[in-house]
């Protein structure tokens, strides 16, 4: 592996992504940054689900390209695919314990077997899991699923990690410990992208705003800016809690 | 008519008596369907696993002639080993016919088509809910079909189960390739067509009873360790 700091930025130009000729994505253009937590807003619908599995590799994109890493600097797809992470609305948690999960994801990135052990222990005490080590993932409660998901995430050390909704279907505590597990990860250095509903969370967490409504792109703001007050009239209506998008 | 009490007694007897003769054919019985799930299971679990994942022209086709082949007619694969097996046959230098081991791969023609066509189908499903979760983790075609099919081991359980209920029962097929040989190859099944044509009905339903017996408390056995397991592991 070259001895890169990060694949990022990630410049999508001009992204779009259709099924059956009916476009549900068009005309994406954007440069995710390192470092900064992105917050994808935008109505349901909107195709932010969608932006995020394209810029996670999880979806080709049916028009326009991805590059990470910026000009001139073309990564090795391996590279690209080992220094990024995923979390899920719903983790899917193998049928093991908790602590086998984290050993298989590093299997998968080929740590060396006697190292496992420690370093995934290490990851569960991290997001207060240890006392659950254990305990067979899939009857974990969905909050301490969704921590097992971020600790899974941890050990492979992303570069940018996707949130996917992370916590659309916990409750406030749950909810608390997935935006702290955020901190952490951010103050590792990791690029944060993450979708939400929750437009408190959104204030807590972002620093960029990017607003999708109908699958286009209509904002890319600082947070600060686009909270006060948002430039299209879109966001304003989303704002202010309108229907109409 | 059958007399039911006799026949009950007779497995009674054949069961408490440990009747060496009757221990002989239950063995050679749980052997051979025992070996040939087995060899079914290892060919058929990631041959399904493949089946469900790998995307290749022809793959439909497939699925369809596997799944239709879960209800082969045991006689014809008896038979068609039988030609297989048979002196002149092209395998027949091996000498394997009226032999246990012509009896497994017989079983294993039969069962294979259904553990492989099962486990298919679990393993699809299992992919639908995984597909997404394993391909952000960037596992790899081989850890794929290893997981899922750990994943998947309650329900594939169920698909090898399948497979021993039609080996067990089956008796066209060991019938031509074993030859019913007395003490060499007759099993329960191959004993109980032999014992009910000459008559002995109270023995044949005695075998019957027991072969039915032994089939059920494997079940049992399966479906309890199952059950307290999937209700462990969630």
């Amino acid at each position: 592996m070259s001895e890169i700091d990060s694949i990022l930025p990630l410049e999508l130009d001009g992204i779009g992504f259709g099924v059956h000729g009916r476009p549900l994505l068009s005309g994406i253009g954007l440069r995710l940054e390192s470092g900064s937590r992105t917050v994808v807003l935008g109505p349901n619908g909107a195709g932010k689900s969608l932006l995020l599995r394209i810029c996670h590799g999880l979806l080709p994109p049916t028009e326009g390209s991805l590059r990470w890493g910026g000009a001139g600097r073309p990564l090795p797809d391996p590279l690209v695919r080992r220094r990024q992470a995923m979390v899920f609305q719903r983790p899917v948690l193998l049928r093991r314990s908790a602590l086998a999960n984290i050993r298989y994801v590093l299997g998968l990135i080929g740590l060396p077997r006697r190292r496992r052990q420690v370093v995934a222990m290490a990851a569960l005490a991290r997001f207060g899991l240890a006392d659950l080590a254990g305990r067979p993932a899939r009857v974990l409660s969905g909050g301490e699923q969704q921590r097992l998901a971020l600790a899974r995430a941890w050990v492979v050390e992303p570069d940018v990690l996707f949130l996917d909704e992370p916590t659309s279907a916990l409750d406030p505590a749950s909810t608390l410990a997935v935006e702290m597990a955020i901190h952490e990860f951010h103050a590792a250095g990791a690029k944060i992208v993450m979708t939400t509903h929750d437009l408190g969370q959104a204030r807590r967490l972002a620093d960029e705003v990017v607003f999708l409504s109908r699958g286009r792109l209509v904002e890319v703001s600082a947070a600060s800016h686009f909270f006060k007050g948002p430039a299209s009239p879109q966001a304003r209506a989303f704002l202010a809690g309108e229907l109409a998008c | 008519m059958l007399d039911l009490t006799a026949a009950l007694s007779t497995a009674a007897a054949l069961v408490i008596e440990l009747d060496p003769q009757m221990l002989d054919i239950v063995r050679l019985s749980v052997l051979v369907s025992g070996s040939a799930v087995l060899l079914a299971a290892l060919i058929g679990l990631p041959l399904g696993a493949v089946l469900a994942l790998a995307v290749f022209p022809g793959r439909g086709l497939l699925v369809v002639m596997i799944n239709a082949c879960m209800g082969l007619p045991p006689v014809v694969v008896g038979l068609a080993i039988y030609l297989l097996l048979s002196r002149a046959g092209p395998l027949g230098q091996f000498g394997l016919l009226f032999t246990p081991s012509a009896m497994v791969v017989a079983q294993t023609v039969l069962v294979l088509p259904i553990v492989a066509a099962l486990s298919r189908q679990v393993v699809a499903d299992l992919w639908d809910e995984y597909g997404e979760q394993l391909r952000s983790l960037g596992a790899g075609k081989f850890s794929v079909v290893a997981t899922l099919l750990w994943d998947g081991r309650f329900s594939l359980l169920t698909a090898v189960l399948a497979g021993f209920g039609r080996a067990s029962a089956e008796v066209g097929a060991v019938m031509i390739v074993g030859g019913n040989i007395s003490g060499v190859t007759r099993t329960m099944t191959t004993a109980i067509a032999l014992e009910t044509s000459k008559g002995d009905l109270p023995l044949a339903l005695g075998l019957g009873i027991v072969l039915i017996g032994l089939v059920t408390a494997v079940n049992a056995v399966v479906f309890l360790v199952g059950q307290s397991a999937r209700r462990r592991m969630g």
